[in-house]
């Protein structure tokens, strides 16, 4: 066991790597590069070698990928990359994108918490419901919203949300209006307007793959032998299903529930553009969109390193909740 | 004795039998999955909307399109009409037939899923093969490379990819361009196949990934089988017992790796469509579409140019779902309903 936790721990700065170099050279075989795009239309082969310089994107490659991820000194001889925590800044606007990260990761990480939440939420009780009666009205009916659930694509369901609010109800996210999204600690109750329908459109997918997997998951569970112990001790129903049952039942619930913050990173992206919401992923796509490299290599390496580190802890949280499970 | 006395009967039966037993097992599958008949109705009735979405002409035969209008046609007489006789589905911004669009749309999508998972099972097959029954540093490079490419969330991988390979000026459409002959203009009717042609090609990347890590776990399991030590022993070199031995085997597992697929890859073109990275602006896909006019319909309430491409979307992807509900059921009745499903939830 300890060695496939150090196996793995060892095998995660091997993917970074592969992930930043990947990245890096991805962006940089684009002809119409940062600085032809930022030169705008009335642009001769002067002014473009001129921003490039600016921007540095004249430097051999290992120049650049070492700046930036600081392992090489910059132009002013200092260690400024990503190990010391800088992730460089956007060739357009100038910020640094540890100042947009500031202002835009609690956007994000509040939608992904609040989405998982509530994909919990509505994935659960339903599941655990319909595999103690299986074949039941309630087991149908739980089994059509399920694959309901998981064939609306999000942006659908949210632009739907948005459109038939506006136009049944007068209302729309208050966001729209006044173009920020208000922080927690400012105003509660506008934030929570702010976030609940976008969470819920991100979660709708993901409570349905929970919900599916909770009930085979349950059914499984519910035909061991010490369930049937349980019943014959005479313990309640509810005892035997909530107590006893669901706890077993939960094991790859909880690893089903890691792999979707793939999901939720992915669905975070499309969700934020879909109810205007200023987080990383919306930073994300303008970003490649106009091909601000630096921006879009450290954003994606945030988002890759998110990932795999979760993925790790959920591995390694299914061998601590199952000790019949040994990796080898 | 009874026995004895049915043997005659069952003779008798048997010139009429083929005919009467498929139609009944048919019948019995309808009854007893009817979600899953429903499924491949709507995959069926999709199919031939894409199929024979606009007229077609083959040789001296002209095929007539399902399509009322031509999808791209713009008129300025009826912009943004509710659903009407003539129009029953609205029109969009520019005049444009909201059914025909939609209608066309699932050409767009069927084409980008067949492609994308055509390359994608192929490639991912290939090094599955290779990983898995090589071995040694050829496996460990293959996985540890596979091991980076599953670190990018899919969605965020498709953007990157497909901004990568689809810029005006990539290499890779220099190369289509210059050495292949993938069509330029149009084909099939699609305006602009090479942009779809791309797009399918980075969808078809990220399904390889997902194939060869399964491929190469079902061929770690099978090269302990006895007939591969056999064929060594007689010689047969690595090349030869791949093609000949391995490959075969995996090929129903493939098979059904590319109907999971499927769907997956007709959202991930619709989601990255939308996102404004995928297909052109004004050409008829249905996540493009959801992009170009939900300003419009939050702002002026013109829901239809969202509504019907959205729900042509849901249906086929919801299709899909229940096909392979059903497909699960009857090979493993335990877990009826449950199971897996994860697989369509990649992100979209």
């Amino acid at each position: 066991m300890r060695e496939y936790i150090i196996r793995r721990l060892l095998l995660i700065p091997l993917i970074m790597f592969g992930v930043s170099l990947l990245t890096f050279f991805a962006f940089r075989v684009i002809p119409g590069s940062a600085a032809e795009i930022f030169c705008g239309l009335e642009c001769t082969p002067e002014s473009i070698a001129a921003i490039k310089e600016d921007l540095g994107l004249d430097e051999p490659w290992y120049q650049q990928y070492g700046e930036w991820l600081g392992v090489l000194p910059n132009d002013d001889g200092d260690l400024n990359g990503v190990l010391q925590g800088e992730f460089g800044s956007s060739f357009f606007t100038r910020l640094p994108v540890t100042e947009e990260l500031q202002r835009r990761l609690p956007v994000t990480l509040e939608l992904m918490i609040m989405s998982m939440f509530l994909a919990v939420l509505l994935g659960i009780p339903p599941g655990v419901l319909s595999a103690i009666r299986p074949g039941s009205i309630i087991d149908g009916f739980v089994r059509f919203v399920s694959v309901l659930w998981l064939s609306i694509p999000s942006f659908y369901l949210g632009i739907l949300i948005i459109t038939f609010g506006a136009k049944w109800f007068g209302w729309s996210p208050p966001n729209f209006a006044t173009g920020t999204t208000v922080r927690f600690w400012e105003d509660p109750w506008v934030n929570l307007q702010t976030f609940f329908w976008p969470s819920l459109v991100l979660a709708v997918g993901i409570a349905a793959v929970i919900m599916r997997l909770t009930r085979s998951s349950m059914l499984e569970v519910l035909r061991n032998d010490y369930i049937r112990t349980a019943w014959s001790k005479g313990l309640k129903e509810r005892a035997v299903v909530w107590r006893h049952a669901l706890k077993n039942a939960m094991i790859p619930v909880i690893t089903i529930m890691g792999l979707q913050v793939g999901a939720l990173i992915g669905g975070s992206v499309i969700i934020e553009s879909v109810f205007g919401l200023n987080g990383m992923g919306i930073y994300l796509l303008e970003s490649i969109l106009r091909r601000d490299l630096l921006v879009v290599q450290s954003l994606v390496l945030i988002f890759a390193v998110t990932y795999v580190i979760i993925n790790l802890f959920v591995d390694l949280t299914y061998a601590w909740l199952d000790p019949r499970i040994r990796y080898s | 004795m009874a026995q004895e006395l049915s043997i005659p009967l069952e003779t008798t039966a048997e010139v009429a039998r083929p005919k009467r037993s498929r139609l009944r097992k048919t019948l019995s599958v309808v009854r007893h999955q009817p979600l899953g008949a429903l499924g491949l109705f709507i995959i069926l009735v999709f199919l031939i909307c894409a199929i024979f979405a606009v007229p077609m002409t083959i040789g001296p035969v002209t095929l007539p399109g399902v399509a009322p209008y031509d999808p791209e046609a713009i008129n300025v007489d009826a912009i943004q009409e509710g659903p009407s006789a003539d129009h029953p589905f609205g029109t969009d911004r520019l005049g444009r037939d909201v059914l025909s669009r939609t209608i066309f749309g699932a050409r767009i999508s069927f084409m980008v899923g067949l492609i994308s998972v055509i390359i994608g099972t192929f490639i991912g097959t290939f090094f599955g093969v290779l990983s898995g029954y090589t071995g040694k540093w050829v496996d460990s490079i293959i996985q540890r490379f596979i091991d980076v490419l599953l670190a990018f969330p899919a969605v965020i991988f498709l953007l990157v990819i497909i901004t990568v390979i689809g810029d005006e000026d990539s290499k890779f459409r220099q190369f289509l361009n210059n050495h292949t002959p993938i069509p330029q203009g149009d084909f099939l009717g699609v305006p602009v196949f090479v942009d779809i042609f791309v797009i399918s090609v980075g969808i078809g990347v990220a399904v390889s990934v997902g194939t060869a890590r399964v491929v190469r776990g079902a061929v770690l399991s099978l090269k302990e089988n006895m007939y591969i030590e056999a064929a060594q022993a007689m010689g047969a070199s690595d090349n030869r017992i791949m093609r000949r031995h391995i490959f075969p085997n995996v090929a129903a597992l493939v098979v059904v790796l590319a109907t999971i697929f499927l769907p997956i890859a007709i959202l991930a073109e619709a989601s990255i469509s939308f996102l404004g990275i995928g297909v052109p602006t004004g050409t008829p896909s249905w996540g493009a579409d959801l992009n170009e006019n939900r300003e419009n319909a939050i702002k002026l309430g013109i829901w239809w140019t969202v509504f019907f491409p959205g729900l042509a979307l849901s249906l086929i992807v919801l299709a899909f779902n229940l096909v392979g509900d059903a497909f699960r059921d009857l090979s493993d009745p335990r877990l009826r309903g449950g199971g897996g499903g994860g697989a369509s939830r990649t992100g979209f």
